[in-house]
């Protein structure tokens, strides 16, 4: 059993990084009251704008380049999610509405121009970042196999991004009025808070968070741009919502469905599960994000606002 | 409140019509950076799908389902949900109606109903439990259709194999036979051997109906008043839950027949790993169409025409075929983005006044 788990251990932590810094993303806009449903098209934008540039720049930096293709990502998400910002924000259009928009303009628009330029719609990158050992800590007994041995740095970078935000969201007076913003607009507004620039700021750091979540991706497992990321921004989203609005909850959320997704995609090499039919393992984590909406469904910790647009004179 | 020929409803023509040159402005902008000739596209794109009997037939059965998850959606909209999941619903219903085919061998005057009636079913068990969910427990129905996408996409991932698997391929079922298939010779044969089929005629006629059920029945009223305003519906004395489960229902049965004119209509079997992009599409379809029923049809048939000649477009100057995709997501984000379409279009009344 235990040599399983550190076998499948990383593969979970892999699949789990996206999903939790995409997440992050959604909760940066929720909680400042946009609903961003658009985050799965970010993730492919990132995954474009990272692919193009590692692609574009591997000749000439095969070091550099990886780095590159992750600013480039995060750059290109936050632009793209200005649309959904200036919909949402300027003119009060239907949030949810907006962000399908940007799902299928994200998906339409990338493969279009990949096509333009690579002739097919993908873009394969020659490399992406190594795994590496941390020194010392990998040492260390259980911890260290489990989860300082064969890491990528994009892992270490996700956690430390997630521990800012929780500091930033909690402990800082922007986090507090980001958070007013998402459950009454118009106190924040009498209180002097800018809510136009709090939710621009918020769309547009989930839109490079979810842009990061998508070239990690490319950069860590997958290898290619293909247009798509196959409904893991939704999985982001539901993770937003399973772990209840908060930076920890969601880090168990994503964990949960990493953990319950490389279960599904290991169990026919797994004497202790390859006698569960592949069905049950697959929905699995669907079916539980079901049952807990149901749970949490009396104690909902979602942001009033959120959905809501913002108009100074209504109140 | 007043969809028909009202003040409304010419807004509303506006704001789509606004939306689509928009949409073909945006997407002739993106054809000349990338070194074609934008006017020569659009020719070649619009002849693709119409020049010749064929063609037409082609474009109209690539309406088909995309006619059926608009309606879906936009009559979820009706009642202020946002029905996500007509893709899942199209897949199961879908699904259903393939095992139907493939099972039972009955003459086509008594397979063919029992096919559409299982795809109804399908769809309509599919949404029912993200609105039980919504009635009950306030499950927000976005990620609860979003969670039966993919449970419906796993099931039919596994089930196909196990049960239907085709002669050659694991991912796909067997072919129906042509007893269970809704093309029938003499409509191909009136189209010069186009795929459509029986489905636009299922199509229409649930368009005709849902239009009547909105506007003319006491059902059509409570659902509407639900999604007006929920709580001044319950006032009023309407059973607010009840009508919530009924709505997602008759939109996941909507969506579910648009399965079965995709998997036993447009094709012949079901493949595996895939949700139908027809269903995402839907959303664009409902709201280009105002949510109205015969706005939808329309928006289908345009969007079917786009979908239709792309490929000819492809062929003939090498204009990715994505651009079509790329012109129906502006479209769809201009609809979104009205209040800037109305905001030109009353600046235009204004200054036609002031002259």
């Amino acid at each position: 059993m235990w040599t399983v788990l550190t076998q499948i251990f990383p593969y979970a932590v892999a699949f789990t990084i996206p999903l939790l810094i995409t997440a992050l993303g959604g909760l940066f806009s929720e909680r400042s009251g946009v609903v961003n449903i658009g985050l799965e098209g970010l993730m492919v934008v990132g995954s474009f704008g990272g692919a193009l540039a590692i692609f574009k720049l591997q000749p000439a930096f095969p070091n550099g380049a990886v780095w590159i293709g992750i600013m480039v990502a995060m750059l290109s998400g936050a632009v793209f999610a200005l649309l959904h910002a200036f919909a949402s924000i300027n003119l009060s259009a239907n949030q949810v509405i907006s962000g399908t928009a940007i799902n299928m303009l994200a998906g339409a628009l990338t493969v279009f121009l990949a096509r333009n330029i690579t002739g097919s719609g993908n873009i394969r990158i020659a490399s992406g970042l190594t795994r590496m050992d941390i020194p010392v800590l990998s040492s260390l007994p259980v911890v260290g196999k489990l989860f300082f041995t064969q890491t990528y740095p994009s892992t270490w970078l996700v956690l430390a991004i997630l521990g800012l935000s929780w500091y930033v969201l909690y402990q800082t007076a922007f986090g507090l009025r980001l958070r007013a913003c998402g459950e009454h607009p118009h106190a924040a507004d009498s209180a002097g808070v800018n809510v136009f620039r709090v939710r621009y700021l918020a769309v547009i750091l989930s839109g490079a968070f979810a842009g990061l979540g998508g070239v990690i991706i490319l950069i860590t497992y997958s290898g290619e741009f293909t247009g798509s990321v196959s409904g893991l921004g939704f999985l982001a989203l539901a993770s937003l919502i399973f772990g209840q609005w908060k930076p920890l909850g969601i880090l168990g959320a994503t964990f949960f469905f990493g953990f319950a997704s490389t279960i599904a995609n290991v169990s026919q090499v797994m004497p202790a599960l390859a006698s569960i039919p592949g069905v049950l393992l697959k929905v699995f984590p669907y079916v539980l994000t079901l049952i807990a909406l149901i749970i949490f469904s009396k104690t909902t910790q979602a942001p009033r606002a959120a959905g809501e647009p913002f108009e100074h004179g209504k109140r | 409140m007043k969809l028909q020929f009202g003040k409304g409803s010419f807004k509303n023509v506006a704001v789509a019509l606004l939306a689509i040159v928009f949409g073909l402005l945006a997407g002739a902008v993106l054809i000349t950076l990338t070194g074609s000739d934008p006017l020569a596209g659009y020719a070649y794109l619009f002849k693709g799908g119409l020049m010749s009997l064929e063609r037409f037939g082609d474009t109209l059965a690539t309406s088909t389902p995309l006619i059926l998850s608009g309606l879906s959606v936009a009559f979820a909209f009706k009642t202020g949900l946002f029905n996500i999941g007509a893709a899942g619903q199209m897949l199961m219903g879908g699904f259903c109606a393939t095992a139907v085919g493939l099972t039972l061998d009955l003459p086509s005057v008594m397979i063919l109903p029992l096919a559409i009636m299982a795809s109804i079913v399908g769809g309509a068990v599919w949404a029912f439990i993200p609105g039980i969910l919504k009635a009950r427990f306030n499950v927000h129905e976005v990620v609860s259709t979003i969670m039966m996408n993919w449970i419906g996409y796993w099931v039919v991932y596994y089930a196909v194999p196990g049960y239907f698997k085709g002669e050659f391929l694991e991912t796909e079922s067997r072919a129906i036979p042509d007893a269970a298939s809704l093309k029938v010779g003499w409509l191909s044969q009136l189209f010069n051997g186009s795929f459509i089929n029986l489905g636009l005629f299922l199509a229409i006629a649930a368009v005709v109906l849902i239009a009547f059920i909105l506007n003319k029945t006491v059902i059509g009223y409570e659902l509407k008043a639900v999604g007006y305003n929920r709580f001044a519906a319950e006032y009023a004395g309407i059973n607010v839950n009840r009508n919530i489960v009924l709505s997602m229902m008759i939109a996941g049965a909507l969506a579910g027949l648009g399965g079965a004119t995709l998997y036993i209509g447009n094709a012949s079997n079901i493949q595996i790993g895939v949700l139908p992009a027809q269903g995402f599409d839907g959303i664009a379809v409902a709201l280009l169409g105002a949510n109205s029923p015969w706005g939808s049809l329309l928006a289908a048939l345009f969007f079917g025409l786009l979908y239709s000649g792309k490929g000819f477009m492809n062929a003939m100057i090498q204009i990715p075929p994505e651009i079509a995709d790329t012109i129906i997501a502006t479209i769809i984000y201009f609809a979104a983005t009205s209040v800037l379409i109305e905001r030109l279009l009353k600046r235009l009344r204004s200054r036609k006044r002031g002259q």
